[in-house]
């Protein structure tokens, strides 16, 4: 995430090229004049470059969307969804070792309405898949799916007529090698994902499954839709481009 | 009852549709389509009379006596009553008190729930819910909170495992049938490597059944943790959740260590164990093995004198030994009911007739038995495990039969023989001579069988798990009837099904 922090982005060049009125650690006198004119905007006497430098030092300053993905990627709900072996180190993630709750993911819900990410741990079998759909379905957006293991990535070792991979029914955002992974894979997985909302929310599968305008939108904002629409039909064009 | 024979009539275009909405809905499970379909029928019915009771007792004369004093404490007061009624209100208290003692709710309660006529409602829970423990999927009746049937419908997890099993070489099937019950995957591979050395006629060496025996009983232990903590996260005790998932890690770093995986270890080979244990390893079990009776005895300290957790187990579920016996259930739950039925007692298999350990039972076959054998369990095995530690023999760990395991890395540098040995292992496998064979043991649910046939080729013609999971979920709907729902929760979880070992 990109915040720009005005005073840092000075300071960066270098200690030498710092300002003034940059802090330094044990700087006794700056801190003294920090404060002084905290006082002074409190009395409501800060004018002049002294405002512009406590605005700089304590404003942190952002967009709305990137304070909002922030927020979005360090509050993952799970469900509480279990396949197979997988939902055996599944639960081992909420454990005392790997501890989820580090990273704002350990609230799992019962519910696929109040949930934000669902992760297939284990084997999809052919009777399952539809169930599985329908789960991701009732997920309200924006929704994220991590298709852990080798079986519903890729059917794993079974590979045989009662398994589905998880890309053939629903988009997957992640996919997490191994049979059954480690709980510290499954944990860079999130952390992937998390990456993935926080820098860029369209570079998740609507992106790879070309799904621009399938996004849940008010039924009102047609221009939205169609902008959208224009948007997959401009990367549709750029990559005829490329291929060409 | 000819009045509701009446009203029976009148929701009939009602009964149907709900019952083709129904059949829309669930059109994979078509074994159970009539009678779902009856029961619907059955319910739509029965709903009608209670959807018309708040007229019914007063036609009825249920509540004729209660319906003076009501009348004379809530009828049409006027300006000097009231002011009577200011001026003595500690009598009219009284009397109005006295009156609502008689009234006599017992004819309206019937009509709810206890008329000759039940009202039955089907629920379904699952394959997606939380408790099941998997993707099992219950369809219950329900009569109020009570359950008057339960049909489990598997099939949710369905790998194809045994017919993938026929299509790779012997030793190439171990990893697929560990994968069943994904709990159990060192039980999985030893009945599976047991049938296949038995149809070989190979012998195991010593020191590879006492280390598999070793492992065999940390996987029980883990088994069972799982088992205690994912039960009682069921009741609510949550934080006994995260003591068996530390113990749990324990375990499965042990494996770890002896085999470079977590899960699905593919440790046991056909003729042995794929390698000996390595420098280090023995401290660590002991280590482990040191600890692990404090850890039973916090958690009995948390658990076993619990209000909350005695009240939701004990006299819960409760089936007795004949019942299941004729279900065909084995393991806990069965030792639960006082049998003390143990294929490594009654049957002794890798050695276990060198150890000395007890079977736990239980005396009356509720659920609360059913989690002190389970913890007793884990307590001999800890014994058994110490006694095969310090017994520890000396020796190979795989048998030295060539066209069996694969000869050791420094021989196919010198030898060519050991070279086309590794060679036609690697490439066809091994040939097993014709034949069928069963081989049971112990496993953490029951009895864990594998029935394996061969043709004489390289791959097996058959392969099928007899899983302990699939066999006592027959008993559940005996033991679930008649409970409340919760309760019922409570008795699946101490049933301990695994639907990777049911649906296979």
């Amino acid at each position: 995430m990109e915040v720009i922090r005005h005073g840092k982005a000075e300071a960066g060049i270098g200690p030498a090229a710092a300002s003034p009125h940059a802090l330094q650690p044990g700087d006794k006198d700056a801190f003294r004049a920090r404060q002084l004119r905290a006082r002074d905007l409190l009395r409501g006497e800060l004018e002049g470059d002294d405002l512009e430098q406590h605005v700089r030092d304590s404003i942190v300053t952002t967009t709305l969307d990137k304070a909002a993905h922030w927020a979005q990627g360090n509050s993952i709900f799970p469900l509480t969804f279990g396949l197979a072996c997988c939902s055996i180190e599944m639960i081992s993630l909420v454990g005392s070792r790997m501890d989820l709750s580090r990273f704002g993911s350990e609230a799992m819900r019962a519910t696929p309405r109040q949930a934000d990410m669902i992760i297939l741990a284990g084997r999809v079998s052919m009777k399952m898949a539809p169930v599985v759909r329908r789960i991701y379905d009732q997920m309200l957006e924006p929704k994220y799916a991590i298709a852990m293991g080798a079986c519903s990535s890729s059917m794993g070792v079974f590979n045989n007529y009662a398994i589905v991979p998880a890309d053939k029914f629903m988009p997957v955002d992640v996919h997490i090698p191994g049979c059954p992974p480690r709980p510290e894979a499954v944990v860079y997985g999130i952390l992937k994902l998390r990456k993935m909302i926080q820098d860029d929310p369209t570079m998740a599968w609507r992106d790879r499954y070309r799904a621009h305008g399938t996004e849940e939108t008010k039924p009102w904002s047609l221009t939205e839709l169609e902008d959208r629409a224009g948007k997959a039909a401009e990367l549709e064009s750029r990559e005829q481009d490329a291929r060409a | 009852m000819s009045s509701d024979d009446d009203k029976r009539d009148g929701p009939v275009p009602e009964d149907g549709s709900a019952a083709s909405a129904d059949r829309e809905h669930d059109s994979d499970a078509s074994t159970t389509e009539r009678e779902r379909g009856a029961r619907v029928a059955d319910e739509t019915s029965a709903t009608t009379p209670s959807a018309s009771t708040p007229g019914q007792p007063d036609e009825g004369g249920g509540r004729s006596t209660s319906a003076d004093p009501e009348g004379a404490s809530t009828g049409a007061p006027t300006a000097t009553a009231l002011k009577e009624r200011e001026e003595d209100w500690e009598t009219i208290a009284k009397r109005y008190r006295a009156d609502e003692a008689t009234i006599d709710f017992s004819s309206q309660l019937g009509a709810v729930a206890t008329q000759d006529e039940t009202e039955l409602l089907t629920i379904n829970m699952g394959p997606h819910h939380p408790a099941t423990h998997g993707v099992l999927r219950l369809l219950t009746t329900l009569e109020g909170e009570v359950i008057r049937d339960v049909k489990p419908i598997i099939g949710y997890l369905h790998t194809g495992i045994e017919k993938t099993a026929e299509d790779k070489a012997y030793w190439k099937a171990i990893p697929v049938v560990e994968r069943m019950d994904y709990l159990a995957y060192y039980f999985n591979a030893m009945a599976y490597c047991g049938a296949v050395e038995d149809l070989l006629g190979v012998e195991v060496p010593k020191r590879a059944q006492y280390l598999r025996v070793i492992h065999l009983e940390l996987n029980r232990i883990m088994s069972h943790l799982v088992w205690l903590g994912t039960t009682m996260l069921d009741l609510g005790a949550i934080s006994i959740l995260w003591y068996a998932f530390r113990e749990r890690e324990t375990v499965l770093d042990l494996f770890e260590y002896s085999s470079g995986q977590r899960m699905h270890t593919r440790y046991f080979q056909i003729g042995g164990v794929a390698d000996d244990i390595p420098a280090g390893w023995a401290d660590k079990l002991q280590r482990f093995l040191d600890e692990m009776p404090t850890r039973l005895d916090q958690y009995e300290a948390m658990l076993s004198k619990n209000e909350i957790i005695l009240q939701r187990l004990k006299d819960v579920g409760v089936l007795d030994a004949e019942s299941l016996q004729a279900w065909g259930v084995s393991g806990p739950l069965l030792r639960a009911a006082g049998v003390p039925w143990d294929l490594r007692k009654a049957q002794p298999y890798s050695s276990y007739d060198d150890f000395d350990f007890k079977i736990p039972v239980g005396t009356v076959g509720d659920n609360y038995d059913r989690y002190a054998v389970r913890i007793a369990e884990m307590r001999e095995s800890v014994k058994i495990i110490q006694q095969a530690l310090d017994g520890l023999p000396e020796g190979p760990v795989i048998t030295g039969d060539r066209k069996v395991a694969l000869p050791p890395r420094h021989e196919l540098a010198t030898s060519m023989e050991a070279l086309i040995h590794h060679f036609k292992l690697v490439t066809e496998g091994m040939r097993v001579p014709e034949g069928e064979s069963y081989y049971p043991i112990e496993g953490p649910r029951g009895e864990l069988g594998c029935f394996v046939r061969s043709d004489g080729s390289s791959k097996p013609a058959r392969v099928h798990m007899r899983d302990p999971s699939f066999v006592n979920l027959q008993a559940f709907g005996d033991m679930a009837r008649g409970e409340y729902i919760a309760d019922m929760i409570a008795t699946l979880a101490c049933l301990d099904p695994l639907l990777g070992g049911i649906d296979r």
